[in-house]
Protein backbone atom coordinates (compact mmCIF):
# COMPACT_ATOMS: atom_id res chain seq x y z
CA UNK A 1 0.00 0.00 0.00
CA UNK A 2 0.98 3.42 -0.85
CA UNK A 3 1.84 5.63 1.87
CA UNK A 4 0.13 8.86 2.38
CA UNK A 5 2.42 11.85 2.34
CA UNK A 6 2.46 14.52 5.16
CA UNK A 7 2.86 18.13 4.70
CA UNK A 8 3.39 20.93 7.29
CA UNK A 9 1.40 23.96 7.14
CA UNK A 10 0.39 26.46 9.89
CA UNK A 11 -3.19 27.37 11.09
CA UNK A 12 -3.50 30.74 13.41
CA UNK A 13 0.12 30.71 14.33
CA UNK A 14 0.27 26.83 15.01
CA UNK A 15 2.41 24.34 12.58
CA UNK A 16 -0.07 21.07 12.14
CA UNK A 17 0.82 17.83 9.95
CA UNK A 18 -2.06 17.35 7.10
CA UNK A 19 -2.02 14.64 4.47
CA UNK A 20 -1.10 15.94 1.13
CA UNK A 21 -3.79 16.81 -1.61
CA UNK A 22 -6.17 18.13 1.14
CA UNK A 23 -8.19 21.24 -0.23
CA UNK A 24 -8.57 24.32 2.28
CA UNK A 25 -12.21 23.19 2.70
CA UNK A 26 -12.03 19.79 4.23
CA UNK A 27 -9.53 21.46 6.76
CA UNK A 28 -11.99 24.43 7.44
CA UNK A 29 -14.67 21.47 8.11
CA UNK A 30 -12.11 19.10 10.13
CA UNK A 31 -11.71 22.17 12.40
CA UNK A 32 -15.50 22.89 12.28
CA UNK A 33 -15.38 26.25 11.50
CA UNK A 34 -18.73 28.69 11.15
CA UNK A 35 -17.49 29.94 7.82
CA UNK A 36 -20.05 32.49 7.50
CA UNK A 37 -18.79 34.08 10.92
CA UNK A 38 -14.74 34.04 9.61
CA UNK A 39 -12.40 35.52 7.04
CA UNK A 40 -9.92 33.42 6.05
CA UNK A 41 -6.29 34.37 4.47
CA UNK A 42 -3.97 31.99 2.95
CA UNK A 43 -0.28 32.88 2.80
CA UNK A 44 -1.57 36.63 3.32
CA UNK A 45 -3.70 36.74 0.81
CA UNK A 46 -7.65 36.91 1.42
CA UNK A 47 -9.00 33.91 -0.10
CA UNK A 48 -12.79 34.10 -1.30
CA UNK A 49 -14.74 31.35 1.00
CA UNK A 50 -16.68 30.36 -2.49
CA UNK A 51 -13.53 29.06 -3.80
CA UNK A 52 -12.00 27.13 -0.56
CA UNK A 53 -12.64 23.74 -2.30
CA UNK A 54 -10.82 24.47 -5.38
CA UNK A 55 -8.22 25.10 -2.95
CA UNK A 56 -5.07 22.46 -2.21
CA UNK A 57 -2.71 23.05 0.35
CA UNK A 58 0.94 23.00 0.19
CA UNK A 59 3.78 22.50 2.10
CA UNK A 60 4.41 25.41 4.34
CA UNK A 61 1.35 27.20 3.67
CA UNK A 62 0.31 29.62 6.43
CA UNK A 63 -3.72 29.81 7.31
CA UNK A 64 -4.80 32.61 9.33
CA UNK A 65 -8.58 32.27 10.20
CA UNK A 66 -9.70 35.45 12.44
CA UNK A 67 -13.62 36.47 13.63
CA UNK A 68 -14.72 39.55 15.09
CA UNK A 69 -14.31 39.52 19.45
CA UNK A 70 -15.39 41.73 21.62
CA UNK A 71 -12.78 44.73 21.86
CA UNK A 72 -12.51 48.54 21.76
CA UNK B 1 -41.84 76.36 24.42
CA UNK B 2 -40.81 74.27 22.06
CA UNK B 3 -40.04 70.71 23.34
CA UNK B 4 -36.91 69.46 21.75
CA UNK B 5 -37.41 66.10 19.78
CA UNK B 6 -34.42 63.94 20.04
CA UNK B 7 -36.86 61.18 17.75
CA UNK B 8 -35.76 63.22 15.17
CA UNK B 9 -32.40 64.10 16.11
CA UNK B 10 -30.52 61.16 14.24
CA UNK B 11 -26.50 60.60 14.22
CA UNK B 12 -25.88 60.42 10.33
CA UNK B 13 -22.59 58.21 9.76
CA UNK B 14 -22.10 57.79 6.01
CA UNK B 15 -25.67 58.18 5.14
CA UNK B 16 -26.89 55.73 7.71
CA UNK B 17 -28.85 57.36 10.13
CA UNK B 18 -28.79 56.12 14.24
CA UNK B 19 -31.03 57.13 16.67
CA UNK B 20 -28.38 56.73 19.53
CA UNK B 21 -25.74 59.06 19.40
CA UNK B 22 -24.04 56.44 21.73
CA UNK B 23 -21.04 54.17 20.55
CA UNK B 24 -19.98 50.98 22.80
CA UNK B 25 -16.78 48.96 22.97
CA UNK B 26 -17.12 45.08 23.52
CA UNK B 27 -14.01 44.59 25.03
CA UNK B 28 -12.85 44.67 28.54
CA UNK B 29 -15.98 42.55 29.95
CA UNK B 30 -16.50 40.05 32.60
CA UNK B 31 -18.43 37.91 30.39
CA UNK B 32 -20.26 38.20 26.71
CA UNK B 33 -23.34 37.90 28.51
CA UNK B 34 -22.61 40.82 30.49
CA UNK B 35 -21.16 42.96 27.62
CA UNK B 36 -24.71 41.91 25.63
CA UNK B 37 -26.67 43.35 28.67
CA UNK B 38 -24.27 47.03 29.03
CA UNK B 39 -24.97 47.29 25.05
CA UNK B 40 -28.48 46.97 25.95
CA UNK B 41 -29.36 49.00 28.47
CA UNK B 42 -26.60 51.93 26.83
CA UNK B 43 -29.42 51.90 24.18
CA UNK B 44 -25.84 51.78 21.61
CA UNK B 45 -26.88 50.70 17.81
CA UNK B 46 -22.98 50.50 16.76
CA UNK B 47 -20.45 48.67 18.64
CA UNK B 48 -17.28 48.25 18.10
CA UNK B 49 -15.90 44.96 17.71
CA UNK B 50 -12.10 43.30 17.20
CA UNK B 51 -10.39 41.10 14.47
CA UNK B 52 -8.35 38.18 15.91
CA UNK B 53 -7.63 34.53 15.41
CA UNK B 54 -10.47 32.12 15.82
CA UNK B 55 -9.47 29.80 18.71
CA UNK B 56 -9.20 26.52 17.06
CA UNK B 57 -8.12 24.48 20.22
CA UNK B 58 -10.98 25.45 22.27
CA UNK B 59 -14.32 25.86 20.14
CA UNK B 60 -16.48 25.47 23.04
CA UNK B 61 -15.25 29.06 23.69
CA UNK B 62 -18.07 31.67 23.53
CA UNK B 63 -18.44 33.87 20.32
CA UNK B 64 -19.60 37.60 20.26
CA UNK B 65 -22.28 37.42 17.75
CA UNK B 66 -24.17 34.36 19.64
CA UNK B 67 -24.78 37.44 21.86
CA UNK B 68 -24.77 40.40 20.01
CA UNK B 69 -26.88 40.10 16.50
CA UNK B 70 -25.36 42.04 14.07
CA UNK B 71 -28.27 41.96 12.62
CA UNK B 72 -29.85 44.23 15.21
CA UNK B 73 -26.56 46.09 16.13
CA UNK B 74 -23.96 47.47 13.93
CA UNK B 75 -20.57 46.32 13.79
CA UNK B 76 -18.05 48.55 13.67
CA UNK B 77 -15.14 46.83 12.98
CA UNK B 78 -11.99 48.39 14.08
CA UNK B 79 -8.25 47.89 14.00
CA UNK B 80 -7.35 48.44 17.34
CA UNK B 81 -3.76 46.76 18.84
CA UNK B 82 -2.48 47.84 15.03
CA UNK B 83 1.09 49.55 15.00
CA UNK B 84 1.79 50.25 11.03
CA UNK B 85 -0.47 51.09 7.94
CA UNK B 86 0.05 47.44 6.60
CA UNK B 87 -1.77 45.86 9.91
CA UNK B 88 -4.53 48.16 9.73
CA UNK B 89 -5.32 47.36 6.00
CA UNK B 90 -4.68 44.01 6.12
CA UNK B 91 -6.96 43.57 9.85
CA UNK B 92 -9.89 45.84 8.09
CA UNK B 93 -9.77 44.33 4.57
CA UNK B 94 -10.36 41.04 6.60
CA UNK B 95 -13.15 42.74 8.46
CA UNK B 96 -14.72 43.22 5.10
CA UNK B 97 -14.42 39.42 4.09
CA UNK B 98 -16.48 38.34 7.10
CA UNK B 99 -19.34 39.71 6.09
CA UNK B 100 -19.33 42.25 4.08
CA UNK B 101 -18.52 45.59 6.47
CA UNK B 102 -17.58 48.71 4.81
CA UNK B 103 -18.32 51.05 7.97
CA UNK B 104 -15.15 50.68 9.93
CA UNK B 105 -13.47 52.43 12.48
CA UNK B 106 -9.21 53.10 12.02
CA UNK B 107 -7.01 52.97 14.78
CA UNK B 108 -3.14 53.09 13.98
CA UNK B 109 -1.52 53.36 17.44
CA UNK B 110 2.05 54.77 17.65
CA UNK B 111 2.85 54.09 21.16
CA UNK B 112 2.39 51.16 23.59
CA UNK B 113 2.36 53.16 26.62
CA UNK B 114 0.28 56.31 26.06
CA UNK B 115 -1.58 54.78 23.21
CA UNK B 116 -1.54 57.92 21.00
CA UNK B 117 -2.72 57.44 17.17
CA UNK B 118 0.46 57.66 14.70
CA UNK B 119 -1.39 60.35 12.80
CA UNK B 120 0.98 59.87 10.09
CA UNK B 121 0.32 55.96 9.55
CA UNK B 122 -3.37 56.70 10.33
CA UNK B 123 -3.78 59.84 7.31
CA UNK B 124 -1.67 57.22 4.96
CA UNK B 125 -4.35 54.20 5.88
CA UNK B 126 -7.40 56.64 6.10
CA UNK B 127 -6.10 57.62 2.00
CA UNK B 128 -5.98 54.41 1.00
CA UNK B 129 -9.04 52.49 3.03
CA UNK B 130 -11.25 55.46 1.29
CA UNK B 131 -10.22 54.56 -2.55
CA UNK B 132 -11.03 50.96 -1.47
CA UNK B 133 -14.38 51.81 -0.59
CA UNK B 134 -14.41 51.76 2.83
CA UNK B 135 -16.15 54.56 4.98
CA UNK B 136 -13.56 55.08 7.71
CA UNK B 137 -14.35 56.42 10.85
CA UNK B 138 -10.91 57.80 12.14
CA UNK B 139 -9.70 57.76 15.61
CA UNK B 140 -7.05 60.46 16.11
CA UNK B 141 -5.40 63.11 17.98
CA UNK B 142 -7.26 66.37 18.96
CA UNK B 143 -5.44 68.31 16.46
CA UNK B 144 -7.15 70.16 14.29
CA UNK B 145 -5.01 70.78 10.94
CA UNK B 146 -4.88 66.90 11.25
CA UNK B 147 -8.20 66.92 11.43
CA UNK B 148 -8.79 68.74 8.42
CA UNK B 149 -6.35 66.63 6.25
CA UNK B 150 -8.24 63.67 7.41
CA UNK B 151 -11.23 64.79 5.97
CA UNK B 152 -9.22 66.18 2.61
CA UNK B 153 -8.68 62.13 2.36
CA UNK B 154 -12.31 60.86 2.60
CA UNK B 155 -12.79 60.29 6.31
CA UNK B 156 -16.48 59.63 7.06
CA UNK B 157 -16.09 60.49 10.51
CA UNK B 158 -13.46 62.43 12.78
CA UNK B 159 -13.21 60.72 16.64
CA UNK B 160 -10.57 62.86 18.61
CA UNK B 161 -9.38 61.25 21.48
CA UNK B 162 -10.60 62.86 24.82
CA UNK B 163 -7.12 61.46 26.92
CA UNK B 164 -5.35 58.30 26.77
CA UNK B 165 -7.28 55.41 25.40
CA UNK B 166 -8.89 53.60 28.72
CA UNK B 167 -7.23 56.21 31.29
CA UNK B 168 -11.05 58.18 32.54
CA UNK B 169 -9.14 60.95 32.57
CA UNK B 170 -12.11 63.24 30.53
CA UNK B 171 -11.71 65.73 27.61
CA UNK B 172 -8.74 67.34 28.40
CA UNK B 173 -8.55 70.02 25.91
CA UNK B 174 -12.25 71.58 24.98
CA UNK B 175 -10.28 74.52 23.18
CA UNK B 176 -9.31 71.82 20.23
CA UNK B 177 -12.49 69.82 20.05
CA UNK B 178 -14.37 73.46 19.60
CA UNK B 179 -12.04 74.14 16.99
CA UNK B 180 -12.51 71.19 15.03
CA UNK B 181 -16.54 70.86 15.77
CA UNK B 182 -16.25 74.49 14.26
CA UNK B 183 -14.81 73.42 11.14
CA UNK B 184 -15.97 70.38 10.10
CA UNK B 185 -19.65 69.55 8.98
CA UNK B 186 -18.24 65.42 9.10
CA UNK B 187 -19.56 63.40 12.19
CA UNK B 188 -17.00 64.44 15.30
CA UNK B 189 -17.28 61.42 17.94
CA UNK B 190 -15.16 61.55 20.64
CA UNK B 191 -13.35 58.09 21.20
CA UNK B 192 -11.05 57.35 23.77
CA UNK B 193 -10.51 58.64 27.78
CA UNK B 194 -13.85 58.98 29.07
CA UNK B 195 -14.47 57.99 32.47
CA UNK B 196 -17.81 58.95 33.68
CA UNK B 197 -21.09 60.09 32.50
CA UNK B 198 -20.60 63.67 32.94
CA UNK B 199 -17.57 63.21 30.48
CA UNK B 200 -20.02 62.35 27.55
CA UNK B 201 -22.06 64.82 28.51
CA UNK B 202 -19.45 67.68 28.12
CA UNK B 203 -18.61 66.35 24.95
CA UNK B 204 -21.98 66.45 23.49
CA UNK B 205 -22.55 69.93 24.77
CA UNK B 206 -19.25 70.90 23.04
CA UNK B 207 -21.24 70.24 20.18
CA UNK B 208 -19.78 66.60 19.10
CA UNK B 209 -21.95 64.55 17.32
CA UNK B 210 -21.19 61.36 19.35
CA UNK B 211 -19.56 59.45 21.77
CA UNK B 212 -17.43 56.40 21.87
CA UNK B 213 -16.86 54.46 25.19
CA UNK B 214 -15.26 51.48 26.35
CA UNK B 215 -13.53 51.08 29.31
CA UNK B 216 -15.40 53.62 31.43
CA UNK B 217 -18.60 51.52 31.11
CA UNK B 218 -17.00 47.32 30.71
CA UNK B 219 -14.31 47.88 33.88
CA UNK B 220 -17.00 50.63 36.11
CA UNK B 221 -17.82 49.06 39.75
CA UNK B 222 -20.72 48.48 38.23
CA UNK B 223 -20.94 48.31 34.24
CA UNK B 224 -24.60 48.15 33.62
CA UNK B 225 -25.36 50.80 35.73
CA UNK B 226 -22.95 52.90 34.19
CA UNK B 227 -24.37 51.80 30.88
CA UNK B 228 -27.17 53.53 31.68
CA UNK B 229 -25.49 56.50 32.70
CA UNK B 230 -23.65 57.20 29.68
CA UNK B 231 -27.08 56.77 27.33
CA UNK B 232 -28.33 59.50 29.92
CA UNK B 233 -25.28 61.63 29.77
CA UNK B 234 -25.44 61.74 25.78
CA UNK B 235 -28.75 62.27 26.10
CA UNK B 236 -28.47 65.45 28.73
CA UNK B 237 -25.59 66.81 27.14
CA UNK B 238 -26.78 66.76 23.47
CA UNK B 239 -30.46 68.32 24.55
CA UNK B 240 -28.04 70.90 26.66
CA UNK B 241 -26.42 71.09 23.45
CA UNK B 242 -29.51 72.28 21.18
CA UNK B 243 -31.09 74.67 24.13
CA UNK B 244 -28.29 76.70 24.04
CA UNK B 245 -26.32 77.71 27.29
CA UNK B 246 -26.50 81.29 28.66
CA UNK B 247 -23.62 83.68 28.26
CA UNK B 248 -21.16 83.68 31.21
CA UNK B 249 -21.22 86.41 33.05
CA UNK B 250 -18.50 87.54 35.54
CA UNK B 251 -21.27 89.02 38.27
CA UNK B 252 -24.09 88.20 39.74
CA UNK B 253 -27.81 88.72 37.98
CA UNK B 254 -30.62 87.72 40.56
CA UNK B 255 -32.77 85.34 39.41
CA UNK B 256 -36.24 86.81 41.59
CA UNK B 257 -37.74 90.35 40.44
CA UNK B 258 -36.12 92.82 41.99
CA UNK B 259 -39.63 94.81 41.84
CA UNK B 260 -42.16 94.45 44.87
CA UNK B 261 -39.59 93.54 47.40
CA UNK B 262 -41.38 93.52 50.65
Amino acid sequence: MKKIKKIKIKINGKFSRINENLTLSTILKQLKIPLKKVAIELNLEIIDKNKISKIKLKQNDKIEIVHFIGGG
Amino acid sequence: MEVVKLTKDKLIVAKKKFNSRLIVGTGKYKSMSECAKAIKLSGAEIVTVAVRRVNISDKKKPLLMDYVDPKKITYLPNTAGCFTSEEALRTLRLAREIGGWKLVKLEVLGDKKNLFPDMIETLKSTEILTKEGFKVMVYCNDDPLMAKRLENVGACAIMPLAAPIGSGLGIQNKTNIKIIRNQTKLPLIIDAGLGQASDASIAMELGCDGVLANTAIAKAKHPLKMALAFKNGVIAGRQSFLAGRINKFIYGSASSPTTGII
